[in-house]
Protein backbone atom coordinates (compact mmCIF):
# COMPACT_ATOMS: atom_id res chain seq x y z
CA UNK A 1 0.00 0.00 0.00
CA UNK A 2 1.26 3.57 -0.75
CA UNK A 3 1.35 5.99 2.23
CA UNK A 4 -2.11 7.84 1.17
CA UNK A 5 -3.69 4.50 1.42
CA UNK A 6 -1.93 3.82 5.02
CA UNK A 7 -2.82 7.38 6.73
CA UNK A 8 -6.59 6.80 5.07
CA UNK A 9 -6.74 3.19 6.53
CA UNK A 10 -5.36 5.43 9.92
CA UNK A 11 -8.01 7.95 9.79
CA UNK A 12 -10.99 5.73 9.38
CA UNK A 13 -10.02 3.50 12.23
CA UNK A 14 -9.30 7.05 14.24
CA UNK A 15 -12.74 8.39 13.28
CA UNK A 16 -14.24 5.09 14.26
CA UNK A 17 -12.81 4.96 18.04
CA UNK A 18 -13.40 9.09 18.07
CA UNK A 19 -17.18 8.35 17.04
CA UNK A 20 -17.78 5.31 19.62
CA UNK A 21 -16.50 7.72 22.84
CA UNK A 22 -18.40 10.54 21.40
CA UNK A 23 -21.61 8.07 20.99
CA UNK A 24 -21.20 6.71 24.51
CA UNK A 25 -20.35 10.22 26.49
CA UNK A 26 -23.74 11.96 24.80
CA UNK A 27 -25.94 12.79 27.38
CA UNK A 28 -24.30 11.21 30.34
CA UNK A 29 -25.11 13.23 33.60
CA UNK A 30 -22.24 14.00 35.72
CA UNK A 31 -22.29 15.10 39.44
CA UNK A 32 -21.12 18.99 39.35
CA UNK A 33 -19.75 20.81 42.27
CA UNK A 34 -22.80 22.63 42.61
CA UNK A 35 -21.77 26.08 43.18
CA UNK A 36 -21.70 28.43 40.20
CA UNK A 37 -22.67 32.09 39.40
CA UNK A 38 -25.96 33.07 39.69
CA UNK A 39 -28.95 31.84 36.98
CA UNK A 40 -31.27 34.48 37.51
CA UNK A 41 -30.74 36.70 34.76
CA UNK A 42 -31.37 33.37 32.42
CA UNK A 43 -34.75 33.01 33.60
CA UNK A 44 -33.88 30.13 36.62
CA UNK A 45 -36.41 30.78 39.42
CA UNK A 46 -35.59 29.48 43.23
CA UNK A 47 -38.20 26.72 44.72
CA UNK A 48 -38.47 25.05 41.20
CA UNK A 49 -36.28 22.35 39.56
CA UNK A 50 -34.88 23.83 36.12
CA UNK A 51 -33.72 22.19 32.92
CA UNK A 52 -31.45 24.60 31.83
CA UNK A 53 -30.43 23.90 28.14
CA UNK A 54 -27.50 25.72 26.14
CA UNK A 55 -28.24 25.80 22.48
CA UNK A 56 -26.39 27.37 19.42
CA UNK A 57 -28.36 27.47 16.03
CA UNK A 58 -25.75 25.52 14.30
CA UNK A 59 -26.94 22.52 16.25
CA UNK A 60 -29.56 19.62 15.04
CA UNK A 61 -29.44 17.53 18.45
CA UNK A 62 -30.60 20.76 20.07
CA UNK A 63 -33.76 20.59 18.85
CA UNK A 64 -34.12 16.72 20.13
CA UNK A 65 -32.73 17.49 23.71
CA UNK A 66 -35.46 21.33 23.33
CA UNK A 67 -38.15 18.24 22.68
CA UNK A 68 -37.57 15.65 25.20
CA UNK A 69 -36.50 18.60 28.03
CA UNK A 70 -40.02 20.83 27.24
CA UNK A 71 -42.15 16.92 27.19
CA UNK A 72 -40.85 15.61 30.59
CA UNK A 73 -41.10 19.46 32.09
CA UNK A 74 -44.61 19.53 30.87
CA UNK A 75 -45.20 15.73 32.77
CA UNK A 76 -43.49 16.74 36.22
CA UNK A 77 -44.73 18.78 38.35
CA UNK A 78 -42.03 21.56 40.04
CA UNK A 79 -39.94 20.85 36.92
CA UNK A 80 -39.15 23.80 34.24
CA UNK A 81 -37.62 23.68 31.11
CA UNK A 82 -35.52 26.83 30.20
CA UNK A 83 -33.42 26.91 26.97
CA UNK A 84 -31.02 29.83 26.24
CA UNK A 85 -29.03 30.62 23.27
CA UNK A 86 -25.41 30.05 24.25
CA UNK A 87 -24.19 32.67 21.47
CA UNK A 88 -25.53 35.57 23.34
CA UNK A 89 -24.62 34.26 26.48
CA UNK A 90 -20.98 33.91 26.07
CA UNK A 91 -19.88 34.97 29.20
CA UNK A 92 -22.10 32.88 31.08
CA UNK A 93 -20.94 30.28 28.75
CA UNK A 94 -17.25 30.81 29.73
CA UNK A 95 -17.95 30.92 33.44
CA UNK A 96 -19.88 27.89 33.23
CA UNK A 97 -17.13 26.23 31.01
CA UNK A 98 -20.08 25.15 28.63
CA UNK A 99 -18.16 23.38 25.43
CA UNK A 100 -20.63 22.02 23.51
CA UNK A 101 -24.54 22.52 22.90
CA UNK A 102 -26.38 21.37 23.46
CA UNK A 103 -25.58 21.05 27.39
CA UNK A 104 -27.96 20.65 29.96
CA UNK A 105 -27.54 21.71 33.46
CA UNK A 106 -29.81 20.89 36.29
CA UNK A 107 -30.46 23.45 39.09
CA UNK A 108 -32.24 22.52 42.38
CA UNK A 109 -34.59 23.91 44.42
CA UNK A 110 -32.30 26.19 45.59
CA UNK A 111 -30.61 27.09 43.08
CA UNK A 112 -27.47 25.03 42.48
CA UNK A 113 -25.66 23.31 39.61
CA UNK A 114 -26.37 19.97 40.74
CA UNK A 115 -25.98 17.56 37.12
CA UNK A 116 -24.90 18.41 33.74
CA UNK A 117 -24.63 16.83 30.23
CA UNK A 118 -23.08 17.62 27.29
CA UNK A 119 -24.63 16.10 24.15
CA UNK A 120 -27.93 15.02 23.52
CA UNK A 121 -29.49 12.98 26.85
CA UNK A 122 -32.12 9.65 26.62
CA UNK A 123 -35.08 9.76 28.30
CA UNK A 124 -34.01 7.86 30.84
CA UNK A 125 -31.13 9.55 31.87
CA UNK A 126 -32.83 12.70 32.33
CA UNK A 127 -35.57 10.80 34.28
CA UNK A 128 -32.90 9.52 36.21
CA UNK A 129 -31.45 12.86 37.05
CA UNK A 130 -34.40 14.78 37.77
CA UNK A 131 -36.11 12.16 39.97
CA UNK A 132 -34.25 12.18 42.93
CA UNK A 133 -34.57 16.49 43.45
CA UNK A 134 -38.65 16.47 42.66
CA UNK B 1 -35.21 26.41 5.25
CA UNK B 2 -35.68 23.01 6.31
CA UNK B 3 -34.43 20.16 4.60
CA UNK B 4 -33.84 16.17 4.41
CA UNK B 5 -31.01 15.30 7.13
CA UNK B 6 -30.81 11.71 5.10
CA UNK B 7 -29.58 14.17 2.20
CA UNK B 8 -25.98 15.60 4.38
CA UNK B 9 -25.34 12.11 5.58
CA UNK B 10 -25.90 10.63 1.60
CA UNK B 11 -23.70 13.30 1.17
CA UNK B 12 -21.11 13.20 3.81
CA UNK B 13 -20.78 8.93 2.69
CA UNK B 14 -19.62 9.90 -0.83
CA UNK B 15 -17.67 12.11 0.12
CA UNK B 16 -15.93 10.15 2.60
CA UNK B 17 -15.18 7.60 -0.29
CA UNK B 18 -14.34 10.96 -2.83
CA UNK B 19 -11.32 11.64 0.01
CA UNK B 20 -10.07 8.15 0.25
CA UNK B 21 -9.35 8.30 -3.28
CA UNK B 22 -7.55 11.49 -2.77
CA UNK B 23 -5.72 9.79 -0.39
CA UNK B 24 -5.18 7.22 -2.25
CA UNK B 25 -4.25 8.39 -5.39
CA UNK B 26 -2.71 11.54 -4.57
CA UNK B 27 -4.48 13.67 -7.13
CA UNK B 28 -5.00 17.50 -6.32
CA UNK B 29 -7.26 17.78 -9.24
CA UNK B 30 -9.71 15.47 -7.48
CA UNK B 31 -9.61 17.45 -4.53
CA UNK B 32 -9.97 20.40 -6.22
CA UNK B 33 -12.91 18.81 -7.41
CA UNK B 34 -14.34 18.00 -4.57
CA UNK B 35 -13.56 21.66 -3.22
CA UNK B 36 -16.09 22.96 -5.82
CA UNK B 37 -18.52 20.39 -4.66
CA UNK B 38 -18.02 21.87 -1.43
CA UNK B 39 -18.62 25.68 -2.85
CA UNK B 40 -21.68 24.50 -4.63
CA UNK B 41 -23.00 23.01 -1.21
CA UNK B 42 -22.40 26.00 0.65
CA UNK B 43 -24.65 27.80 -1.36
CA UNK B 44 -27.29 25.23 -0.64
CA UNK B 45 -26.52 23.72 -4.25
CA UNK B 46 -24.39 20.18 -3.39
CA UNK B 47 -24.64 17.85 -6.80
CA UNK B 48 -24.68 15.17 -4.35
CA UNK B 49 -27.69 16.06 -2.42
CA UNK B 50 -28.84 17.15 -5.82
CA UNK B 51 -28.21 13.13 -6.33
CA UNK B 52 -30.01 11.94 -2.94
CA UNK B 53 -33.10 14.10 -4.20
CA UNK B 54 -33.27 12.93 -7.16
CA UNK B 55 -32.37 8.90 -7.27
CA UNK B 56 -32.50 8.41 -3.43
CA UNK B 57 -35.30 9.87 -1.70
CA UNK B 58 -38.24 8.72 -4.16
CA UNK B 59 -37.22 5.47 -2.84
CA UNK B 60 -37.06 6.14 0.84
CA UNK B 61 -40.31 6.91 2.77
CA UNK B 62 -40.72 10.28 4.21
CA UNK B 63 -37.89 11.62 6.87
CA UNK B 64 -39.51 11.21 10.03
CA UNK B 65 -38.29 15.01 10.43
CA UNK B 66 -36.29 17.43 8.87
CA UNK B 67 -33.29 19.55 10.09
CA UNK B 68 -32.32 23.42 9.54
CA UNK B 69 -30.04 23.92 6.64
CA UNK B 70 -27.96 26.55 8.04
CA UNK B 71 -25.48 23.71 10.18
CA UNK B 72 -25.08 21.79 7.09
CA UNK B 73 -23.72 24.87 5.07
CA UNK B 74 -21.48 25.93 7.52
CA UNK B 75 -20.07 22.46 7.74
CA UNK B 76 -19.80 22.71 4.09
CA UNK B 77 -17.76 25.91 4.47
CA UNK B 78 -15.47 24.19 6.65
CA UNK B 79 -15.61 21.14 4.05
CA UNK B 80 -14.34 23.90 1.29
CA UNK B 81 -11.57 24.84 3.45
CA UNK B 82 -10.05 21.21 4.21
CA UNK B 83 -10.48 20.63 0.20
CA UNK B 84 -8.57 23.44 -0.87
CA UNK B 85 -5.74 22.84 1.42
CA UNK B 86 -5.56 19.60 0.24
CA UNK B 87 -5.69 20.68 -3.55
CA UNK B 88 -3.32 22.96 -2.75
CA UNK B 89 -0.71 21.22 -1.05
CA UNK B 90 -1.02 17.91 -3.92
CA UNK B 91 -0.43 20.58 -6.93
CA UNK B 92 1.92 23.00 -5.50
CA UNK B 93 4.72 19.76 -4.71
CA UNK B 94 3.77 19.48 -0.67
CA UNK B 95 2.15 16.34 -0.19
CA UNK B 96 2.63 16.20 3.47
CA UNK B 97 0.40 19.12 3.82
CA UNK B 98 -2.18 17.71 0.95
CA UNK B 99 -2.67 14.28 2.99
CA UNK B 100 -2.88 15.75 6.42
CA UNK B 101 -5.81 18.40 5.03
CA UNK B 102 -7.00 15.39 3.22
CA UNK B 103 -6.85 12.90 6.42
CA UNK B 104 -8.77 15.44 8.58
CA UNK B 105 -11.67 15.99 5.77
CA UNK B 106 -12.33 12.45 5.71
CA UNK B 107 -12.16 12.37 9.81
CA UNK B 108 -15.17 14.55 9.82
CA UNK B 109 -16.69 13.05 6.58
CA UNK B 110 -17.12 9.58 8.08
CA UNK B 111 -18.23 10.86 11.09
CA UNK B 112 -20.70 12.95 9.96
CA UNK B 113 -22.01 9.79 7.53
CA UNK B 114 -21.37 6.71 10.15
CA UNK B 115 -22.43 8.59 13.25
CA UNK B 116 -24.22 11.75 12.53
CA UNK B 117 -21.25 13.84 14.54
CA UNK B 118 -21.38 17.05 12.22
CA UNK B 119 -17.88 18.31 13.12
CA UNK B 120 -18.17 21.69 12.14
CA UNK B 121 -21.22 22.33 13.99
CA UNK B 122 -19.14 20.68 17.89
CA UNK B 123 -16.40 23.36 17.09
CA UNK B 124 -18.78 26.39 16.07
CA UNK B 125 -19.19 27.33 19.66
CA UNK B 126 -15.36 26.87 20.79
CA UNK B 127 -14.71 29.43 18.03
CA UNK B 128 -17.18 31.85 18.93
CA UNK B 129 -15.93 31.27 22.83
CA UNK B 130 -12.31 31.88 22.02
CA UNK B 131 -13.55 35.24 19.46
CA UNK B 132 -15.34 36.51 21.93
Amino acid sequence: MNPGAWIAAAALLAAVLAGLAWQRGNGRMRETRGDGPDLAHLGVEPGQVTLLQFSSAFCTPCRATRALCSDVAGRLDGLTHIEVDAESNLDTVRELNILRTPTVLIVDRSGRIVRRASGQPTRAQLMAAVSALL
Amino acid sequence: MQIDPRGPRFAAAVTTVVFVLILVTGSGWLALAQAAVFALGTAGQSPYAMFFKAFVRPRLGPPSEMEDAAPVRFAQAVGLFFALVAAAGYLLDLPVAGMVAAAFALVAAFLNAAFGLCLGCEVFLLYRRARG
